[in-house]
């Protein structure tokens, strides 16, 4: 049974792959669509970054995809670990010390990481970055404590409220372009002066959603990763080293 | 230039073939991360500064980290008298 099921499977990844290859020119002449993405994209979004422009403006469909994806994949991976952690009984909650390195440091990146995981979120229509880069770092920011002070717990609903009200306005953003009489998520509300904050229309509010939405998926998903190990890494590590230095001593 | 490309790739080179030989796990993944650091100081050479910030925030460090979750919560699982080469 399980054969035919991986048999099933594989042979419609084939067809798949065969109905791609078929739709592809092999050889062909370039896309065009480059170029003229290039000409006019400084005029028609005013986005001074042009990856954000491609990205949030002409490509906004699959950004919304994208997204989709990742929440899935979250979903996904949290209901199979809180369903292995129901069947086995919960360990004590940790209460073993981490190092003062990983305290203190952590102490004083989490500012850090956090101006700056913003600063990329919110600057990802004027410079290199975006939501997507932008929250990974926010996420790291709040892991890092959790790392630092385990048994810390972590307000799981808040983060699942900030994911959904994100990728909402994420969607309502695009549902207010279509009532203006646009395509979905086409940008709107003016360009502002290339350059300045406060420009090239809805892309900097849509990047704050991803940003956002990216941001409190993630670590809630590190902390549901993390949460139900009694001990991190380091301690183990440094328990296994006592083990084999008392090994050597008898 | 070239010269950072050079290095970057010898880089790469020995942090992946140091994945495959490395005896203990968690510096086979600490070597996967120093591949994924010295490829995005390759897309910036390229002037793919976007591609570059991804690569180094999800490769080097997301995936790493979440591989390093994973690791040790395999090693949790596995009954106390077991022996494990991590």
């Amino acid at each position: 049974m399980r054969n035919y099921s991986a048999l099933l499977f594989a042979s419609g990844l084939a067809f798949l792959l065969m109905v791609i290859a078929w739709q592809f020119t092999i050889g062909g002449a370039p896309m065009l669509i480059g170029n003229a993405i290039l000409q006019q994209a400084a005029d028609e979004l005013g986005a001074a970054n042009l990856v954000t422009s491609v990205v949030l403006g002409y490509r906004g469909i699959d950004t919304l995809g994208e997204i989709a994806i990742l929440f899935t994949a979250a979903t996904a991976t949290s209901l199979v670990l809180s369903s292995i952690s129901g069947q086995r009984s919960r360990p004590a909650p940790n209460t073993a010390q981490s190092g003062t390195i990983l305290i203190s440091s952590s102490r004083l990146l989490f500012p850090l990481l956090l101006t700056l995981g913003l600063y990329i979120v919110l600057h990802g229509h004027l410079t290199p970055g975006g939501g997507f880069q932008g929250g990974v770092i926010l996420a790291a920011a709040f892991f890092l404590p959790l790392l630092a002070v385990p048994g810390h717990g972590v307000n799981h609903s808040g983060l699942a409220l900030v994911e959904g009200f994100s990728g909402a306005a994420f969607i309502l953003i695009g549902i207010i372009a279509l009532f203006q009489g646009n395509a979905f998520l086409q940008p709107f509300m003016g360009h502002g002066a290339m350059g300045s904050l406060f420009s090239a229309g809805t892309l900097p509010l849509l990047y704050i959603a991803v940003g956002l939405k990216v941001g409190a998926e993630l670590s809630g998903l590190l902390a549901n990763l993390a949460e139900i190990g009694p001990a991190h890494p380091v301690a183990e590590i440094s328990v296994e080293t006592q083990s084999v230095k008392g090994s050597a001593h008898q | 230039m070239i010269w950072v490309v050079a290095l970057m790739v010898i880089i790469m080179l020995t942090a992946a073939v140091a994945v495959l030989v490395v005896e203990s796990h968690i510096s086979a993944l600490a070597a996967t991360s120093a591949v994924s650091l010295a490829l995005s100081v390759l897309f910036v050479v390229l002037k793919a500064p976007d591609v570059a910030m991804t690569e180094a925030v999800v490769g080097a460090g997301l995936s790493t980290l979440i591989l390093a979750l994973a690791l040790h919560r395999i090693l949790q699982a596995q009954p106390a008298g077991e022996d494990n080469d991590a």
